[in-house]
């Protein structure tokens, strides 16, 4: 793949030392060098917050370069789904969860991983835009790069290249100076996805990313995941019935009902489920006659 | 050159109701008031050490010794004044490294419960604040009687191996009663205001960029030194003056512990020493009215002191904000 050979090169310095250190680490540790997509697959998770569960029993395969879509009512458990993902869940006091997340094959719960690490492989999108107010949009996207310590001497091809890829590059290539915090709402967004993306990661969680945005800000984010969708597996939680179907290879449709615990109704291929759902409750959903 | 045609901004007025007037009424009132109370101090300290201004001039302020009494006053603020400035900066080199650990291990490490019932978070909070609580004589006695006979050692072994540097050299062979001993329990006594302080602000760092910097692979490591500290520089560089105005004034522990020695003196590990604060309490009464006036002045001297840093913390705080946010 042209694309891939052309980050290879870009990355050479990266590159070389990912393979030195995966080579003499230790059997468990993520062979993952970052610049292939990888497939999740999330077996029997469970969640609780405190005494109270909020997910029962959620398995998921989130396929290798494909974008999956979880849709569901509000308070259905997919923000928690997602954080499980890559490890934030756990860093909410009183949280806690049982099942197993493998990231190709290695299960991202096992206690010789480092939960930074697995972080770093399976990159994060908040719903509130979330740039570092305080750094340069320069230093934003490689912010990755410094809380990893990975040195590099493409640094200004690595920015490019990220914030192209997030859509970003030709509003703000003679702004690279500019405080984070003084690019508008749409732009920060995608300064963030640029900020995930330039760590190379073989995942990217996306958690209603345009819900705080504007109509063209979402569509140029769209556009961006589809991009990106050739080089990291995608999975995105969305409101919008619409954004699911343009975006997205796969859906799984999540339910809770009453206070129960969240669980996943049903999962398919996002034409089948918005078009020929098989569950009652789905075609309701999807068809906004409840949610 | 404006153009007549530019538009100038509106002057933007806005009408108030009985409410809000009354409000601020109130409020800008006690503002004003800490304002003037602040000057009366300031001009009563001036009145009362206008006769020790008179007597001595400007050499108040380049003189040792404390002679008050007799044909020939002779007197200065220049030792106590060095030796507040020591004992506060000995004081803050101990205080800030350990309150800034402190702080940080309180609101990023320490677990929320011990053994799932004691609720270790809110204990060592409570813990910190008492130790603010704690009367200052109690620390100058403790400070007196168990802290200082401890930390002879350490001083004969600073100037044993660090004697060369000036500072650390001990030419009397008494170590006891020094402005290092005293300097450290100035420190103690401003850790749990630093602490306090540093922990509050520490645990208003935005989760957003948090949980930002933790999602690209940052350990804690790196969340406190790339999100936390720089979110909080301001909070923190104010945490550190307020417990700069607490050692500075800081009398009746150093008043215990120091032996007061008019000859300026920046052996920090030797007997003898000097403080503003301690040199008031130590003298009040004593050397007649114009050992008051001398007294009062040195305590205009630190009053501006005081100020001054104020002042300049308020500017680098603001200063951080600006850069920060
Ligand atoms: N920090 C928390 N502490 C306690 N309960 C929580 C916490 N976060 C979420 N919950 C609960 O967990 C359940 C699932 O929440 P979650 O945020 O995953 O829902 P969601 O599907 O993302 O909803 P939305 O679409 O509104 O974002 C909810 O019932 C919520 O109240
Ligand atoms: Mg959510």
């Amino acid at each position: 793949m042209t694309n891939e050979e052309n980050m290879t090169e870009v990355l050479t310095g990266e590159t070389d030392r990912r393979v030195a250190s995966s080579a003499t680490a230790s059997p468990t540790s993520l062979r993952v060098d970052g610049v292939t997509a990888a497939e999740l697959h999330a077996k029997g998770v469970h969640a609780w917050f405190g005494e109270r569960m909020v997910l029962e029993n959620v398995d998921l395969v989130m396929e290798r370069t494909k974008v999956t879509a979880l849709i569901g009512p509000s308070g259905c458990g997919k923000s928690t789904f997602l954080r499980i993902l890559n490890r934030m869940h756990e860093i909410v006091p009183g949280a806690s969860l049982a099942g197993s997340v493998d990231l190709d094959g290695e299960d991202i719960y096992d206690p010789n991983q480092r939960a930074a690490t697995i972080r770093r492989h399976i990159g994060m999108v908040f719903q509130r835009p979330n740039p570092f107010p305080a750094m340069s949009v320069r230093d934003n996207v490689l912010a990755g790069l410094r809380f990893n310590r990975i040195k590099s001497k493409h640094k200004d091809e690595i920015i490019e290249e990220a914030l192209t890829k997030a859509g970003l590059w030709s509003e703000v290539r003679d702004r690279l100076k500019d405080m984070g915090g003084a690019l508008s709402g749409g732009q920060q967004q995608r300064l963030c996805i640029a900020r995930a993306l330039a760590v190379k990661p073989a995942v990217l969680l996306m958690d209603e990313p345009c819900s705080a945005l504007d109509p063209g800000s979402t569509l140029r984010i769209e556009q961006t995941v589809k991009e990106i969708a050739h080089e990291v597996t995608v999975v995105i939680v969305t409101h919008n019935m619409q954004q699911a179907q343009r975006v997205s290879d796969k859906t799984a449709f999540f339910l809770s009902q009453d206070g129960n615990p969240g669980y996943i109704v049903e999962t398919g291929k996002t034409e089948d489920i918005f078009a020929r759902p098989q569950d009652p409750r789905t075609a309701d959903y999807v068809q906004g006659r409840f949610g | 050159m404006t153009s007549e045609l530019a538009p100038s901004p509106l002057k933007l007025a806005n009408k108030r109701s009985n409410e809000d007037r009354l409000f601020r009424g109130v409020t800008r009132g006690a503002g004003l008031a800490t304002f003037v109370i602040l000057a009366l101090i300031g001009v009563f300290l001036f009145i009362e050490a206008l006769p020790a201004f008179r007597s001595q001039g400007w050499r108040f302020l380049t003189n040792t010794g404390w002679q008050t009494t007799g044909a020939h006053p002779q007197f200065g603020v220049l030792s106590a004044l060095s030796g507040s400035i020591i004992i506060a900066v000995i004081g803050l080199i101990i205080a800030i490294p350990v309150s800034i650990s402190c702080a940080l291990f309180i609101n990023e490490y320490a677990p929320d419960t011990l053994l799932r019932f004691i609720p270790f978070k809110n204990f060592l909070t409570a813990a910190v604040d008492l130790m603010a609580a704690v009367p200052s004589i109690i620390y100058g006695m403790w400070g007196f009687f168990i802290l200082q006979p401890h930390m002879v050692g350490l001083e004969k072994w600073l100037s044993t191996f660090f004697g060369s540097l000036g500072i650390f050299q001990n030419t009397s062979g008494a170590y006891t009663s020094s402005f290092f001993i005293a300097g450290t329990i100035v420190g103690i006594m401003c850790m749990p205001i630093i602490t306090s302080l540093c922990r509050e602000v520490f645990s208003l760092t935005p989760s957003g960029e948090r949980e930002g910097a933790m999602s690209l692979g940052a350990s804690r490591a790196r969340v406190i030194r790339d999100v936390v500290f720089p979110f909080s520089k301001g909070g923190m560089i104010g945490s550190i003056m307020l417990g700069l105005g607490r050692a500075l004034g800081e009398a009746i522990a150093v008043a215990i512990i120091i032996a007061l020695a008019f000859p300026l003196n920046f052996h920090v590990v030797q007997a003898g020493g000097n403080s503003i604060a301690a040199l008031i309490a130590l003298q009040w009464g004593a050397g007649g009215n114009l050992g008051t006036s001398a007294l009062l002045a040195a305590g205009l001297v630190l009053f501006i002191l005081t100020l001054i840093i104020n002042m300049i913390a308020s500017r680098i705080v603001n200063a951080s904000k600006m850069a920060g946010r």
